[in-house]
C-alpha cells in the first residue's frame, strides 16, 4: 500500500511544544527564522502544564537581598557543585528578565501587597524566589507562550495574509528521526499520530524540547509523553548524552489509590507550612539534615515554625531541604517500618494552616486530593512518597548557544538538556530553565542558519528513515508492545530506582539488552490510523535507549551524589565531583567516557565561603581557587 | 479487590462506527482512564484514546461517560453501580477522528480570531504594577484547561453544526472576558466584538458549559453574564448610544 509522504521545508524544526519548545519558537520567529513546532499532543497540553511551584528568578520582590549571585550558589549547592558553572550562571542571571517578558505577554502571576509579582518558598532557595500562580504556574507559563505564538501568527496574517507563513505548529507528530546530510543537520523525520502517514521536514537546524524520561520508571510523575524521545534522538543522531545517572525522585508523589499513584504534590505544600511525619507522628526530617546543610536548617522544632513569619533570625524547616535529601529520607522511614498505611509517609497542612487558606494557596491539590483520593487536604494528612519526577541528565550542549555537542544543527534546552542542574535540581528551576535556555537555543539555532545555509535531506537519508517505520507492521515475534513497556518500567523501578548497587545495576543492563532483542520482535495489530500500540513500538525503543544509559552511568559513578544513590558507595566524593559521564551509541549499544568537569573561573568561585567549597572540592582545588 | 466492569465503547471513524462492549477489571481507586488503559492494553491494542496528565490538569481525555462531557482521568469508577454499563463515546459537538480521539481543531481556528493581547505602548518589562484584587478576575478564567467540554456542551453548536462560524463557544467567551477584565490590556472594544464577531448573543445563559467545567468556572456568572449587561447598557442607553455614536469611541464600552 503506499501512503502518502509529506514534505516542508522550514529554517528551524523546534521538537516539543513545552516550555523551552515554545520560548525557543517565539524567539527564532523574531529573530526572521521560519519555524515549525512538532508535539506529539494537541497544541497546549505539554507536559509543562503539570508544574505547580512557580518559577524561579531572584527578583527581590520578597525579600531585597536576593540578586542572581544568591540564585546561582543556592542553584550549584543544590546541584551538589556538578552544574555547569556557566549554565547555572546564565540561569541565574536572566531568570527575572524571562518572568517579566512573560508579563509583557499577558500572564498574570500572583502579586504582593505594592503590585509586585508575588514570589514564595521552595525548597534549596534561601529567599522567597518563586514567581507563581496560585499551584498552577506551569499552565500559566504554556498559555502564556501558546498565545504569544498566536499573537505572532496574527501579525503575519496581517502583513502577508497567511498566519502560518512563518510559524506552524505540527499537532499530533511524532518524530522518529534526525537525519543527517553531510555531516550535518539536514532535516526530522517522522510520522502524522492521526492518520499514521510519514511526513519529512527539510530544516537545517533543530531544536529538542522534548522534555523527560519518566515513563521508562513504574511510579512516575510524568505524561505518557516523557519518553525520552530527544534524549534517543539525540543519542542516535551521534549526540552525547551527559549525567544521565542523575534522576530526581521527587519526594512527594502521591502513593494512593493505585490508580494516582506517583502523581504530583507540589513542593508548595512544604513552602507554605506543611510538614512530614512518620507513623509515629514523629518530624523526622529533624534526623536527616546532612552536614553540608546544618548551619542552613533548623534543627528543632520551635526555630523551623518561626522561620515561617522571621527569616532574618531562624534557620529553615529541613522539610525544605532539597529533594534529594527528602526523597531519600522518606525512604529510609518506610523501609524503617514507620510509613503510613499505604506505604508513604504523611504530609498534612491541616494543622498548620486555616482551611481557606489552603483552598486559596493550594488550589488544584485540594482539588486532586478530593477528587481522586477522597481527602479533604485542610482537614486531614496526605499520604506520599517519591515518585520520578525530571532527569537532570540529558544532551551535552554549548551552555551559551545550546548547540549539541558533535551535531551541527542539532541544538536542545530545557529538561532534554543536560548540565545545568548538576546531580540535582532544584524545585522551580525548571520553569525558569526552559524560558532562559529555550529563548537561548532560539538565538543559537538563527545564528547557525544564517551562517551555515541550507543542507536539503538527501534521498538515501530518507529511504533508512522510512524503512525503520514499517518495522512494527512487518516484522513477526508477536511480543505485545505494553507488555514490554511494564517489563522495562519493572526493572527500571526495582533495579535503577532511588537507591542502587553494583550487582542490580549489572542485572539491569542484562534484562535492557534481552529486551532490546525483543523488542526486534514487537508486532501491531490494527492500521495506521491513530494506533497507540504502534506509537508506544517507538517510545519504547527510545526509553530502552535511555534507560540503557542510565544504568550503565550509574554502574560507572561509584558515589553518592544528588539524584544517584550507591548503597555500595554511600559517600559523596570530591574526586567524582571533577567528572561527568557522557554516554554515546554506536547502533547497538551504549557506551560511558568520563570527562573533566569544567572548572569554575575565579570570578564565581569567589561568590561562595571556601569552608563551603572545602566540602565538596579536592584540596588542590581549593589551592587554585577557580579556573582562570 | 478488584471488580468487573462493563463498558460499552464507541469505535469507528470519521465514516462509520458502533458501540462495542466489553467487560475489563477495575481496581480499587480507578478512574475511567485507567479501565480504559487496561481494555488497550489487553483487548483492543489500537483503541484510540487522547490522554497526557492524569491529573485534571491538562485537558486532554474529553469524552462522553453515559452521555455527559467528562474528563476520563477525573471520573472515579466508584461513582458507578456494580453491573451498571457505563457508555463512553466520543465528544459530540466535533468530528470523530477515530474512536475517541475526535478533531477539536474548531477551538484552535477560534483562538486565532481573538486579537491577542496588548499592553501599554510605554509600559517597560518589570514595571507593572497589579493588586491581587484586581488580576483575581482574569486569573479565574486563566484556569481553563482547554479541555473544550464547555463547547462540547454548549446547544448553540452541539447539534447545529451551521452555528459554529459565527459563534466561538463558552472557552473563547472567557477568553474575551480574561482579556477584557486585564488589568494591562489596553483594546477597548472586546465586549462589542463578543457581541458582533463571536456570536455572544446567541447564548441563552443556560448555564451547560458551567456545569461540566472541571476547574469550577463560573462561565456563565462571571464571564458571559457581565458582558451582555454591558453591552446591553450601552446599546439600549439612548444617552451612551448617542455619545457613542457622535465621539466614535471604542473606549465607551
Amino acid at each position: 500500500m503506499s501512503r502518502s509522504l509529506g514534505r516542508y521545508a522550514y529554517d528551524v524544526v523546534v521538537i516539543g511544544a513545552g516550555g523551552a519548545g515554545l520560548r525557543a519558537a517565539v524567539e527564532a520567529r523574531e529573530a526572521g527564522l521560519s519555524v515549525a513546532i512538532i508535539c506529539k499532543s494537541l497544541f497546549g497540553k505539554a507536559h509543562t502544564v503539570m508544574a505547580e511551584g512557580g518559577v524561579s528568578a531572584s527578583m527581590g520582590n520578597v525579600n531585597s537581598d536576593d540578586n542572581w549571585m544568591v540564585h546561582f550558589r543556592d542553584t550549584m549547592r543544590g546541584g551538589k557543585f556538578l552544574n555547569h558553572y556557566r549554565m547555572a550562571e546564565l540561569h541565574a542571571k536572566e531568570a527575572p528578565d524571562r518572568v517579566w517578558e512573560l508579563e509583557m505577554w499577558g500572564a498574570l502571576f500572583d502579586r504582593t501587597k505594592e503590585g509586585k509579582i508575588s514570589q514564595r518558598n521552595f525548597g534549596g532557595h534561601e529567599y522567597p524566589r518563586l514567581a507563581h500562580v496560585g499551584d498552577r504556574t506551569g499552565l500559566e507559563l504554556i498559555r502564556t507562550m501558546q498565545q504569544r505564538i498566536v499573537a505572532l501568527q496574527q501579525n503575519d496574517e496581517k502583513e502577508t495574509g497567511d498566519p502560518e507563513k512563518f510559524i506552524k505548529v505540527f499537532a499530533e507528530l511524532t518524530i522518529t528521526e534526525i537525519l543527517k546530510d553531510n555531516g550535518k543537520v539536514s532535516g526530522v523525520y517522522g510520522y502524522w499520530r492521526e492518520s499514521g502517514d510519514e511526513v519529512f521536514f527539510d530544516s537545517p537546524a533543530v531544536i529538542l524540547a522534548t522534555g523527560g524520561i519518566g515513563k521508562t520508571f513504574k511510579i512516575t510523575s510524568n505524561s505518557w509523553e516523557g519518553t525520552g524521545d530527544g534524549h534517543a534522538l539525540a543519542l542516535k543522531a551521534g549526540g552525547r548524552l551527559k549525567d544521565m545517572e542523575f534522576i530526581q525522585f521527587h519526594p512527594t508523589g502521591m502513593v494512593w489509590p493505585p490508580s494516582v499513584r506517583g502523581l504530583l504534590v507540589t513542593e508548595s505544600v512544604r513552602g507554605d507550612g506543611g510538614v512530614l511525619t512518620n507513623s509515629n507522628g514523629e518530624r523526622f526530617m529533624f534526623n536527616y539534615i546532612p552536614d553540608v546543610f546544618k548551619d542552613k536548617y533548623a534543627d528543632n522544632e520551635a526555630e523551623a515554625d518561626r522561620w515561617y513569619t522571621d527569616q532574618t533570625n531562624n534557620r529553615r524547616p529541613p522539610e525544605l531541604l532539597p529533594r534529594d535529601e527528602v526523597a531519600r529520607a522518606i525512604n529510609t522511614e518506610v523501609k524503617a517500618g514507620r510509613g503510613s498505611e499505604h506505604g508513604g509517609v504523611y504530609l498534612d497542612v491541616s494543622k498548620r494552616l486555616p482551611a481557606e487558606v489552603i483552598k486559596k494557596k493550594l488550589p488544584s491539590m485540594w482539588h486532586q486530593f478530593y477528587e481522586l483520593a477522597g481527602v479533604d487536604i485542610t482537614k486531614e494528612a496526605m499520604e506520599v512518597g517519591p515518585t520520578c519526577h525530571y532527569v537532570m541528565g540529558g544532551v551535552d550542549v554549548d551552555p551559551d548557544s545550546t548547540a549539541a555537542v558533535g551535531v551541527p544543527g542539532l541544538f536542545a534546552a530545557g529538561e532534554v538538556a543536560g548540565g545545568m542542574h548538576g546531580s540535582n535540581r532544584l524545585g522551580g528551576n525548571s520553569l525558569s530553565d526552559l524560558l532562559v535556555f529555550g529563548r537561548r537555543a532560539g538565538i543559537g539555532a538563527a545564528n547557525y542558519v544564517k551562517s551555515a545555509g541550507a543542507n536539503p535531506v538527501s534521498d538515501t537519508s530518507l529511504k533508512a528513515a522510512q524503512e525503520k517505520i514499517e518495522k512494527p507492521f512487518t516484522q513477526t515475534g508477536g511480543e505485545n508492545p505494553y507488555a514490554l513497556h511494564h517489563e522495562l518500567q519493572e526493572l527500571t523501578q526495582s533495579l535503577v530506582g532511588i537507591i542502587r548497587t553494583k550487582k542490580e545495576l549489572e542485572e539491569a543492563l542484562i534484562k535492557i539488552a534481552e529486551l532490546r532483542v525483543r523488542i526486534g520482535k514487537v508486532s501491531v495489530s490494527g492500521g495506521r490510523e491513530f494506533n497507540p500500540g504502534f506509537h508506544l513500538s517507538f517510545d519504547l525503543d527510545n526509553m530502552l535507549l535511555v534507560a540503557e544509559s542510565t544504568a550503565l552511568a550509574g554502574l560507572t559513578r561509584e558515589e553518592s551524589r544528588g539524584g544517584h544513590t550507591r548503597d555500595d558507595f554511600p559517600v559523596m566524593s570530591s574526586q567524582w565531583r571533577q567528572v561527568n559521564l557522557i554516554c554515546t551509541f554506536d547502533g547497538k549499544k551504549v557506551s560511558v567516557e568520563k570527562t573533566p568537569l569544567p572548572s569554575m573561573p575565579k570570578e564565581l568561585f569567589e561568590l561562595f565561603d571556601p569552608h563551603e567549597l572545602e566540602k565538596y572540592m579536592t584540596a588542590a582545588e581549593m589551592s587554585k581557587g577557580g579556573s582562570n | 479487590m478488584a471488580r468487573k466492569i462493563n463498558l460499552r465503547i464507541w469505535r469507528g471513524n470519521s465514516t462509520d462506527g458502533a458501540l462495542q462492549d466489553v467487560t475489563v477489571d477495575a481496581m480499587e481507586g480507578e478512574v475511567i482512564l485507567d479501565v480504559i488503559h487496561r481494555v488497550q492494553a489487553e483487548q483492543m491494542n489500537d483503541l484510540a484514546v487522547r490522554w497526557n496528565c492524569k491529573a485534571g490538569k491538562c485537558g486532554s481525555c474529553s469524552m462522553e461517560i453515559n452521555g455527559k462531557p467528562r474528563l476520563a482521568c477525573m471520573t472515579r469508577v466508584s461513582t458507578f453501580e456494580d453491573g451498571e454499563t457505563v457508555t463512553i463515546t466520543p465528544l459530540r459537538a466535533f468530528p470523530v477522528i477515530k474512536d475517541l480521539v475526535t478533531d477539536v481543531s474548531f477551538n484552535y481556528k477560534k483562538a486565532m480570531q481573538i486579537p491577542a493581547f496588548q499592553p501599554p505602548a510605554d509600559l517597560k518589562p518589570g514595571q507593572a504594577r497589579m493588586q491581587q484584587i484586581d488580576v483575581e478576575r482574569s486569573q479565574e478564567f486563566r484556569k481553563c484547561i482547554e479541555c473544550f467540554l464547555c463547547q462540547d456542551a454548549c446547544h448553540v453548536i452541539r447539534d447545529h453544526e451551521e452555528n459554529k462560524k459565527s459563534f466561538a463557544g463558552p472557552r473563547f467567551f472567557i477568553r474575551i472576558a480574561e482579556l477584557d477584565m486585564h488589568p494591562l490590556d489596553v483594546i477597548r472594544n472586546r465586549k462589542q466584538t463578543a457581541q458582533e464577531e463571536h456570536g455572544l448573543g446567541m447564548c441563552n445563559i443556560t448555564k451547560c458549559c458551567t456545569e461540566v467545567c472541571p476547574e469550577h468556572i463560573k462561565i456563565t456568572d462571571n464571564a458571559i453574564i457581565p458582558m451582555k449587561e454591558r453591552v446591553v447598557d450601552v446599546k439600549y442607553d439612548p444617552l451612551r448610544w448617542l455619545g457613542s455614536v457622535i465621539r466614535k469611541r471604542d473606549g465607551i464600552l
